[in-house]
């Protein structure tokens, strides 16, 4: 593929707000996690909650899409000059030709969960609640682009924990064929009862701070987080970190449950670096899907031996942000950029003993190391998988 | 951007299936309206017919007729999905059950919830490892499917599988996404060097059309179902004569799709 430059990037979550915070957790191993104290929700876990969502309504001409999911969207987009960085290129570009690709899965479903408690005696569903512009999973697409004022295509992307990895893949074609000169992709998933009860009925989170590759992990802790990456040519210049690569695949085998040989996670790898016209040994670190269940971070090591051996240095950065979901494809190649900026290998937090079975090479503590390609993997329910590949300018 | 459209799929209200549909997209037929047939695509074995949700019913029953009829293994080719509003009933089950005391989600519901549901389901069904992606862009979502379609096909010289399906919303959250009717569509594309097929699409985004209106006979309540809105595309392809169809999309631009039968031109 022709490679594409990261020319800005911002992002919110629980590590806190803007690039240098998440930078600054990275470097000193400091984690977002906290016990659960969601709403009422009473369940016993860990989630990666930003601050002060509650009290920060949207206001003004975008008011109507006021939830929590487009308050988080707004606040990451503040951070970091991003809506400068893309001013500018609106101004070079033109607003037609830049396009808007955000990945959600629940988007403003807790809008909908709450509005559910204030059911009329008739059962009716109370009149203020705006479909559209919070429940739908385009409404975070829509807030984004006009926020921005863009006007070049838009689409909401939701194949659940590799939603925004996926809007890299998705932006790159919008750009080979020319149907874009930009486009800002971002992911953004806010906590909801929907996900926290929901992989709790299915046994899967942790009532601990989630231990990706621990051989007592027992589950994942959930985080809320939006990331937003601006993409534009390599001669448009201005970046030190290239997108040159993605791969895409399903594993055709259980809508919950991954491959136990990590068939789809081995297929996406590999076609990333055939994209990327790279081997396996060009790799220098790989940021792990990693959420921390049993039987994710068995099959994921079984594909990451299978592709790279058993030396490549590799990590979950989930113990830190806690698995964001739909925000976890960007939030990681965020993490990706910085370590190949930094020249950083993020070591695990909360990890005490890896797992006897997982062969390939886990990084317990953090090490500084030049980096130059990085390799970061989404893999989500569906077993829908993809992997990108970030390299710093030589 | 140039695609061929070998097969399609139909499955909405007195329209069921191709061969029974063709005749009324062509104006050859009238349309009677009845409620959409939907019946357990057998493509999905005895263990996913019974684990799948309304919504991954729907669409794999359009895709499954595309793909039978276009003489192409299902696992050669990647998908696209495109749906504004996903599976209404998860939604009811799983609000409902946050809104008691106990508060069980049912696992099942859980992992049915996810907007790529169908596409999982369809993936099993076809044991394809390919690319697929699941898009949403509310009433738009069609046409922001077929620019994912084409723009995949094009680059990663694939043959593509374009599913749009919606369905109606129960009580209560019908009221808030009033739609009526269900209503699904596949689109088996192919990229346009490799595999020349029925009809030629050339597809690209443009602010000076109007949008082409459904035709005359859909009913209203049918319109509301934003998958609905490949209509006039479908009608193209029963008539298979040189048409352009202009698909609403943002605010400034159009999804424009001039269709030629392959064999002009």
């Amino acid at each position: 593929m022709t490679p594409l430059t990261l020319t800005a990037m911002a992002g919110a979550n629980s590590l806190g707000l803007g690039l240098l915070a998440t930078w600054d957790a990275l470097r000193r191993d400091r984690h977002g996690l906290r016990p659960n104290d969601f709403e009422d929700a009473t369940i016993k876990t860990w989630i990666g909650r930003v601050d002060r969502l509650e009290a920060e309504p949207i206001t003004g001409d975008l008011a109507e899409f006021d939830c929590r999911n487009n308050r988080l969207a707004l606040l990451g987009l503040r951070q970091d000059g991003f809506e400068q960085a893309v001013d500018n290129a609106r101004r070079t570009y033109g607003a037609d030709r830049i396009g808007v690709l955000v990945g959600t899965t629940t988007s403003g479903i807790l809008e909908t969960e709450l509005a559910y408690r204030r059911r009329t005696s008739s059962g009716e569903l109370p009149p203020t609640l705006r479909y559209r512009q919070t429940q739908n999973l385009f409404s975070v697409s829509e807030v984004v682009r006009r926020r921005l004022d863009l006007r070049g295509p838009v689409a909401s992307i939701s194949t659940a924990c590799s939603s925004s990895a996926k809007v890299f893949a998705s932006a790159s074609r919008w750009m080979e064929t020319s149907l874009c000169d930009a486009v800002v992709v971002g992911g953004v998933d806010s906590l909801c009862f929907m996900t926290l009860y929901g992989f709790a009925s299915l046994g899967l989170l942790s009532e601990r701070p989630c231990r990706p590759c621990d051989a007592e992990r027992n589950g994942l802790s959930i985080g809320e987080a939006a990331g937003f990456v601006l993409l534009e040519r390599r001669s448009a210049g201005n970046g030190d970190i290239d997108l040159l690569g993605y791969g895409e695949s399903s594993d055709a085998y259980h809508m919950s449950t991954p491959h136990p040989e990590g068939l789809g996670a081995i297929t996406a790898m590999e076609r990333a670096l055939e994209r990327a016209e790279m081997k396996p040994i060009d790799i220098d670190y790989v940021n792990l899907h990693g959420t921390g269940t049993q039987a994710n971070d068995l099959a994921e090591d079984r594909a990451v031996v299978k592709t790279f051996g058993i030396h490549t240095p590799c990590s979950s950065t989930k113990d830190r942000t806690g698995h964001t979901l739909g925000a976890a494809g960007i939030t990681e190649a965020i993490v990706a950029a910085l370590c190949l900026r930094h020249g950083f290998i993020p070591g695990t937090v909360h990890t005490n003993r890896i797992d006897p079975l997982i062969q390939s090479r886990v990084m317990r503590t953090s090490e500084s190391r030049p980096l130059r390609s990085v390799m970061s993997n989404s893999f989500g329910f569906g077993g829908n998988n993809c992997s990108l590949i970030l390299g710093k300018r030589s | 951007m140039q695609v061929f459209v070998q097969t399609v799929g139909i499955a909405g209200p007195g329209l069921d299936g191709w061969e029974a549909s063709s005749p009324i997209l062509a104006g050859r037929t009238e349309h009677r309206m009845a409620p959409t047939v939907c019946r357990i695509p057998d493509i999905l074995s005895a263990a996913e017919r019974r684990r799948s949700n309304g919504a991954a019913r729907l669409a794999i029953m359009a895709a499954q007729e595309a793909l039978r009829a276009g003489g192409l293994n299902g696992d050669s080719i990647a998908t696209v999905f495109a749906s504004s509003d996903g599976d209404g009933d998860i939604t009811q089950h799983i609000c409902e059950s946050l809104a008691d005391a106990a508060r069980e989600v049912s696992p099942t519901s859980f992992h049915n919830s996810v907007n790529n549901a169908p596409a999982g389901y369809w993936s099993i069904a076809t044991k394809s490892h390919l690319a697929s992606t699941s898009v949403c862009a509310y009433d738009m979502s069609f046409a922001a499917g077929l620019l994912e379609a084409a723009c995949y096909a094009t680059v990663e010289r694939q043959p593509v599988m374009l599913i749009a399906s919606d369905l109606p919303f129960p009580f209560p959250l019908h009221r808030i996404r009033p739609v009526e009717q269900s209503f699904a569509a596949a689109f088996l594309l192919t990229p346009a060097a490799e595999r020349p097929g029925p009809m030629r699409w050339q597809i690209s985004l443009d602010p000076r059309h109007t949008a082409t209106p459904f035709p005359s006979w859909v009913p209203d309540s049918l319109r509301s179902n934003a998958a609905a809105r490949c209509l006039p595309l479908l009608t193209a392809v029963a008539k298979n004569h040189a048409e352009t169809v202009a698909l609403e999309y943002t605010e400034s631009s159009r999804v424009v799709v001039l269709c030629e039968p392959a064999g002009e031109a």
